[in-house]
């Protein structure tokens, strides 16, 4: 598999959100409002990038020569949980203006499922290290790519009359459904 | 007691009945449900995982310090779902691989850290594992309804369990000339499916 077969998958094709369900709960709890969409998705791609570069040498340094393997989901979850904890300190202390940007949206990455979903997959597929970061990359990009497009739609579809009952949530899966459409015609390129 | 104990039960079936009333926890509903058999399988993993969560935070509950009990939590949850991993790969080995990525995403599933935060922090022992099988079970159900209309009309079939040798279900339900509606199992078609099945719960509950 090459480099651009892995982007090109992992913005459009296998993309996290439309195509892997993965990271659902922020897609439609932070689609609201562009703004937090934009601080949503910057903050996962730059938590996303780094914890699936992180687990990557854990899993391959630690785990797998100590025998540990099935211990994993254990491993990358307290990795993840404080990885974005530090992570929040060092911008807190160093770059004030990007964590006042990224704002609550930083712990609340910790449950999100497609940052934990992403290191897991990297692992199954078996990746080498460099093909690792081009994926969570790539994943990134397409979840960013996603709830900024969906963002987009849903300010608009508070404007319209929507009917009683389909309101808020159920007329937001329903568009997600038409969204999740369109990239669903990417599937023949790879 | 026994009347609350009963109250703690069901509120989880309908009441609060997690993917519907909550919005919690839709990565496994969307991803998993393309079978009845995927539903109800993850169904009942998520429950295996939410009753011995709660029973352990409700325990430990007046040990664990409020500031880092967060990550107490996290690690309670990530053990049980080490478990279920095990016991699935020994015993249901084949829903284990269909399952995949999303048994060890149970860890994130907002249901599960939910009711440890919200319910079994503060309650007792007894009244947490009614809690947490009252929420596991509505989360079942609700994957199962899911899955069986996702089956249905996609493919034509209601499977409940697969051994290696046979397959407990029906095939073919509407007859061999029903044309699937393969949109249903594919990605779009959970959505938008999930999304009116909720606008039907909606229209049920205000009445």
């Amino acid at each position: 598999m090459g480099y651009m077969e892995i982007i090109i998958g992992g913005i459009f094709v296998n993309n996290i959100l439309l195509a892997q369900f993965l990271g659902n709960c922020p897609f439609l709890g932070t689609s609201k409002k562009m703004e937090t969409a934009v601080g949503m998705a910057m903050a996962v791609v730059f938590v996303l990038v780094l914890a699936g570069v992180i687990t990557w040498l854990l899993y391959a340094f630690f785990l797998v020569p100590y025998k540990l393997v099935y211990m994993r989901t254990i491993a990358f979850i307290l990795v993840i949980a404080s990885l974005v904890q530090f992570v929040e300190m060092f911008l807190k202390k160093s770059i004030p203006a990007l964590y006042a940007g990224l704002g609550i949206f930083l712990p609340l990455i910790t449950t999100n499922c497609a940052v934990f979903g992403a290191c897991i997959l990297n692992i199954d597929k078996e990746l080498s290290f460099m093909k690792t970061l081009v994926q969570s990359t790539a994943y990134a990009m397409g979840f960013g790519l996603a709830l900024i497009l969906f963002a987009g739609v849903r300010e608009r579809i508070i404007l319209s009359r929507v009917p009683k009952p389909l309101q808020d949530t159920s007329i937001g899966l329903v568009t997600a459904g038409i969204l999740s459409l369109t990239f669903y015609a990417f599937k023949g390129m790879i | 007691m026994a009347k609350t104990l009963t109250q703690e039960f069901t509120k989880g079936l309908w009441e609060e009945i997690a993917p519907f009333r909550l919005v919690l926890g839709l990565c496994p509903v969307l991803g998993v449900t393309t079978t009845v058999e995927n539903g109800i399988g993850m169904g009942l993993a998520t429950t295996f995982v939410l009753v011995f969560s709660n029973l352990l935070v409700a325990s430990l509950r007046n040990i664990i310090p409020s500031k880092v009990r967060i990550a107490c939590f996290i690690i309670i949850i990530a053990t049980f779902v080490v478990v279920t991993e095990l016991l699935m790969q020994a015993f249901a080995y084949t829903l284990f691989l269909k399952l995949g990525v999303f048994i060890p995403l149970i860890v994130v599933n907002c249901i599960v850290l939910g009711r440890a935060e919200a319910f079994a922090s503060k309650n007792s022992i007894t009244l947490s594992i009614a809690d947490g099988l009252g929420i596991g079970i509505g989360f079942t159900l609700s994957l199962a309804a899911l899955g069986s209309l996702r089956e249905l009309f996609g493919a034509n079939n209601l499977t409940i369990w697969t051994t290696p040798t046979s397959v407990i279900g029906v095939q073919e339900v509407f007859g061999p000339h029903f044309q699937p509606f393969s949109f249903m199992v594919q990605a779009p078609g959970a959505f938008v499916c999930l999304g009116l099945m909720l606008c039907i719960m909606n229209l049920l509950g205000s009445k």
